[in-house]
């Protein structure tokens, strides 16, 4: 499937600032899944883009802002093929074996709660693959999704457990902490979601969680939905939680995102998100 | 240098002039309180040491209306309390915070006046004093400032550091002769009494006292103390360390050292040259048929903006 | 507990002959003339402002780490073995971290587990494959070391972060120089002033740029951390410009400073602030003491930071127990300076044992520091020791256990005179791309209760000047 990416991020700064640094991760890679077939980065200001790789081998910009400005624009855009792999990603970039990805952090912490919910669910012995399988499950009835994230990001994998409602990416950190609790590696997913079949909507942003099997590798599972990756799914960013695959991060105030990923066979309906682009 | 120590020498030195300041205006006011009001004493003498003070808001926030200041409130409120930003606790509170923070800028004697004096303000009790204790906690405060200085003029590298330092100094110490000014100008005017009657003189004298300068009156005038003449003095004699004119022909020459090191002028030595001008080339008769009153707000505002300037050009 | 061992007597009464001078004038010198001294001593101390501030202590917030007037003393012969031991230590520190961020031969070759590498906070992914110039991480190391008897001095703890304390080591000498110099006339002391330019020949050999007077600047995170007195006084000592994180900024992958005639570029970064405090763009997000964008030059490798970040998988407790294999892995070598023998809680059977025996040992969380959150067992009473068990029992990967060693003691002042007190050694190792330096002595830390084996400064422990006898 062919899929057009459209994400536009403003950042708003203390008016006059100066010197501000911000990095971007606003670029994805290919694997046997997803082949990037145009990509470009475009900001508001003038500056020197270079591009670096960051510890999971995201491709991410660290750039610098002279000011005095209170308002930086970015816009990513591009167009990526897609491969149905019934939700197994092969052909990553991979900087560190699976083990790495036991490793809890401060959103993903197995809290008390945490633990009780992974220990609670019922699942196969001896069986990775069926273990993720229920623990996705166990989660889609426990956990509701919607629409996010809030402002200052997603929960915590703990707070979203407790308000039995969070967005794609307090899911993410739900399922990870569990997962990695259970001695399952799994690691958190950026991307973007193209509408399927009837779908309404211009496509969105999104997380979802990856996480490891023995003998299979590494596979997408998307609790807030319910279902392993498919070709509807474009992969952005890898890392332990969101705060890793943060799309823009930087010292200023607040952000706001406009993102649409469309069917790029489809040109009714590009010819509608372009024009709200440039509204 | 960095802009950050540049910035903390700038306000070590405001503060500790600052706390000099206020010493000298709680002393004044504590003589004329005890002078017989016939001899020129006053009632509202608290009051206006407030108003010099610059921190009527807070006090009245704090006691109620400033006609009905009273002493121990005022000598607590000005000396100790750490409510009032500018008390001279605080001042000394802050110094000390600029220059632990730039330590590595200061000679270890400036080092020792401010760390000593904290130190021994910690023995000061934090209640009203009596009139003796307030004495010495005067004397201790006006003496730190002496000994500050003296360490900074006889210890410090002449370098831009050394530059900024005395630039607070010179910035604090015309704002405060300036605003002594402010609040007393309307008895230097000669509407207001008869001249050389008993009251003025020693309204006259007092404000001379504040700044320390009674005594180099006579020297400079062979006169007897007349309005003009202390206007004179304060304002645009340039052999009195504390007159406004005085304080920017240092202000400016620091400005212009800083500018020739680094081999570029810009605002701050551009404004400082045409107050210094302005300073040089007025008469006290042109100022007081200007208006004393007005000139002195003006000054006031312009030497808010230098120091705005300094801070853009160099601080940040 | 078994007798512990005096530096300066033996057994029987007799005085060791590196302190026979020192006892005489000890015994010479009127007690009150030595009350005289301290006092001195203290009152300098103050009004220098040498003072660190304790955490959770709200009103103390400047106190003096008390010093003793009694110097430690460390033969020519005993220093030797120890700087010996010292270099390999550190040498096998940093082949390990590179090791760790790049190949990870060692954990293919199955000598430390996965986990404790993996799983360790201080490990940072964002270091991994990131060379750093000349290979060297831990520039700076403080190892603690403990004496048992007359040959035998043990490694209690690697500091591979950011060890402090190296201001007291500099100024206690000052201040004996300044109270006591007949008793140097007495003694050939080695000196130890030349640390300061040690120090910056080590930060200046780091430059990642060549042909320049490379710039370097002291990163402190500000004047309320408890050792900003060191970071101003090392300022001071190299002459180079003490900066808080507001005073950087990165500019496309360089660093600058803001002067007061513009911007300067920064090439080493001697940092005195935690890992996570760095970068906000890559650690701790509402980090205001950092510099954002510092991590991409780090990585452009444009400005070098001492010690490098992620040093601290390191020099926890847990990997601390490894050092002695990890010496052998990477240099072949049997360790000059044996480890203390140390139970990881983590593995069941080392579990069990401790469990059962922890009125006899020290348990130390694997990342604390300070002294705080251990138990002495030997110093604490039943229900310490219970409620201790729960917080073992609940989270024993976070723990190690040793057993209680007899600390050396060294003649102390105390209010009743001089008495034996315990004490530890921090030396500093340099490690620069030119050499190792290692200036004689260190920080002699006391614990000033009778009996204490926490010598901590938070815990109210005090230091002495150590002296290393140049014959």
């Amino acid at each position: 499937m062919r899929i057009r990416i459209r994400h536009e991020i403003t950042q708003h700064f203390e008016p006059g600032s100066r010197n501000i640094a911000v990095t971007v991760r606003l670029t994805p890679r290919a694997h046997e899944g997803q082949f990037i077939l145009r990509w470009t980065l475009d900001l508001n200001s003038d500056c020197r883009l270079s591009a670096q790789e960051d510890a999971f081998g995201n491709v991410c910009h660290t750039f610098s802002v002279d000011g005095p400005t209170d308002r930086l624009c970015v816009i990513a855009e591009g167009e990526v093929e897609t491969l149905d792999t019934t939700g197994v990603i092969r052909g990553t970039v991979e900087r560190f074996p699976p083990s790495l990805f036991l490793r809890q952090t401060d959103l993903t912490e197995a809290t008390p709660a945490v633990i009780a919910f992974a220990e609670g669910v019922e699942l196969p012995p001896d069986d990775p693959l069926g273990r993720l399988h229920a623990l996705m499950v166990a989660l889609h009835g426990k956990v509701e999704e919607e629409d996010g994230p809030a402002l200052g990001g997603p929960l915590s994998a703990d707070a979203a457990l407790k308000a039995e409602k969070a967005c794609s990416g307090g899911i993410a950190h739900l399922f990870t902490s569990a997962a990695r609790h259970l001695g399952l590696p799994a690691r958190h997913i950026s991307g973007y979601l193209a509408p399927e079949g009837e779908e309404e909507g211009d496509g969105k942003a999104r997380h979802w969680a990856e996480a490891y099997a023995p003998k299979i590798g590494w596979i997408a599972f998307d609790a807030g939905r319910n279902l392993c990756g498919t070709e509807h799914y474009v992969r952005l960013a890898v890392a332990l939680d969101a705060m890793g695959v943060a799309p823009l991060r930087s010292t200023g105030l607040d952000i706001e995102e406009q993102v649409s990923a469309l069917d790029g066979r489809a040109p009714q309906k590009l010819a509608q998100a372009q024009s709200q682009g440039q509204n | 240098m960095l802009s950050r120590t540049a910035d903390n020498l700038y306000w070590l030195t405001r503060y500790v002039e600052r706390a000099d300041c206020l010493a000298r205006i709680l002393d004044v006011s504590q003589r004329l309180s005890y002078t017989p009001v016939t001899y020129g004493g006053s009632t509202n003498e608290w009051a206006s040491a407030v108003l010099t003070a610059g921190c009527e808001e807070e006090f009245v926030a704090r006691y109620g209306p400033l006609e009905e200041a009273k002493e121990e409130d005022v000598v607590s409120f000005l000396a100790f309390e750490t409510e009032n930003s500018s008390s001279i606790r605080n001042c000394f509170e802050v110094a000390r915070t600029n220059a632990r923070s730039v330590r590595t800028a200061l000679t270890s004697e400036m080092w020792d006046v401010i760390n000593s004096a904290w130190i021994e303000l910690q023995n000061f009790p934090n209640r009203a004093l009596t009139r003796d204790e307030l004495a010495r906690f005067l004397a201790f405060v006006k003496e730190t400032s002496l000994r500050f200085d003296g360490a900074t003029f006889r210890t410090m590298l002449r370098n831009d550091a050394y530059w900024f330092a005395r630039s607070g100094a010179q910035l604090e110490r015309a704002d405060n002769t300036a605003r002594i000014l402010d609040v007393k100008y309307h008895v230097l005017l000669p509407e207001k009494e008869r001249v050389g009657g008993p009251l003025d003189y020693f309204q006259w004298a007092s404000i001379l006292r504040s700044v320390s300068a009674l005594t180099a009156f006579h020297w400079v005038y062979r006169d007897s103390v007349k309005p003009w003449l202390v206007a004179d003095l304060l304002i645009l004699n340039r052999q009195m360390p504390r007159s406004l004119a005085a304080c920017y022909e240092q202000l400016a020459r620091n400005l212009d050292d800083i500018a020739g090191v680094y081999g570029r002028q810009g605002p701050s030595q551009r404004l400082a040259r045409s107050m210094q001008a302005r300073l040089t080339n007025r008469t006290i008769e042109d100022i007081f048929q200007t208006g004393l009153h007005e000139f002195i707000s003006e000054f006031i505002s312009d030497n808010n903006k230098l120091g705005a300037e300094i801070t853009e050009q160099y601080l940040t | 507990m078994p007798h512990a061992f005096d530096e300066m007597s033996s057994t029987d009464g007799s005085v060791r002959p590196a302190y026979e001078t020192l006892q005489r004038w000890l015994s010479s010198v009127p007690q009150d003339v030595l009350d005289h001294r301290r006092k001195e001593a203290e009152f300098i101390f103050r009004r220098i402002g040498i003072t660190f501030a304790v955490y959770g202590e709200q009103n103390a917030q400047e106190r003096l780490i008390p010093f003793d007037i009694v110097p430690r003393i460390l033969t020519k012969d005993e220093w030797g073995r120890l700087s010996r031991g010292l270099e390999q230590r550190v040498k096998a520190l940093n082949l390990y971290i590179r090791d760790i961020y790049t190949k990870r031969e060692i954990l293919k070759a199955g000598v430390v587990p996965e986990n404790l590498v993996y799983q360790n906070p201080a490990f940072r992914p964002e270091m991994n494959g990131q060379r750093v110039p000349h290979d060297i991480y831990v520039h700076i190391a403080g190892i603690d070391i403990v004496r048992t008897d007359p040959d035998t001095f043990y490694v209690l703890e690697d500091n591979a972060r950011t060890p402090s304390g190296v201001s007291y080591m500099l100024e206690n000498r000052e201040i004996m120089l300044r109270l006591f110099p007949e008793l140097f006339s007495m003694h050939k002391v080695a000196p130890v002033d030349k640390y300061g330019d040690d120090l910056l020949a080590t930060l200046r050999s780091l430059s990642p740029r060549g042909g320049h007077e490379p710039n370097v600047a002291i990163l402190t995170p500000g004047i309320y951390n408890s050792a900003y007195y060191e970071h101003s006084f090392l300022a001071d000592k190299l002459g180079v410009d003490l900066v808080e994180g507001r005073d950087l900024f990165v500019k496309d992958a360089v660093v600058y400073m803001r002067t007061t005639e513009g911007p300067k570029r920064v090439d080493v970064i001697y940092r005195r602030l935690d890992d996570d405090f760095l970068d906000p763009l890559v650690f701790r997000r509402d980090s205001v003491l950092g510099v954002p964008g510092l991590m991409s030059a780090y990585q452009a490798g444009n400005v070098t930071l001492t010690n490098a970040v992620g040093t601290g998988v390191a020099d926890d407790k847990a990997v601390y127990s490894y050092m002695p294999d990890i010496i052998r892995f990477y240099l072949g070598e049997e360790p000059l300076l044996p480890n203390v023998p140390t139970w990881r809680c983590r593995e069941p059977d080392h579990l069990k044992y401790v469990l059962d025996h922890l009125p006899e040992l020290v348990v130390k969380e694997v990342h604390g520091s300070g002294g705080y959150g251990m138990l002495v067992g030997p110093a604490s009473d039943k229900a310490q020791i219970e409620k201790f068990r729960a917080k073992l029992v609940a989270d024993p990967a976070n723990f190690i256990a040793q057993p209680t060693l007899a600390l050396s003691t060294c003649p102390t002042m105390v209010e009743k005179g001089v008495a034996p007190r315990h004490v530890d050694l921090r030396p500093f190792i340099l490690s620069g791309s030119d050499k190792v330096r290692i200036v004689p002595g260190g920080l002699t830390r006391v614990a000033m209760k009778e009996g204490s084996l926490v010598v901590n400064s938070s815990q109210g422990g005090g230091t002495k000047d150590t002296w290393v006898l140049d014959a």
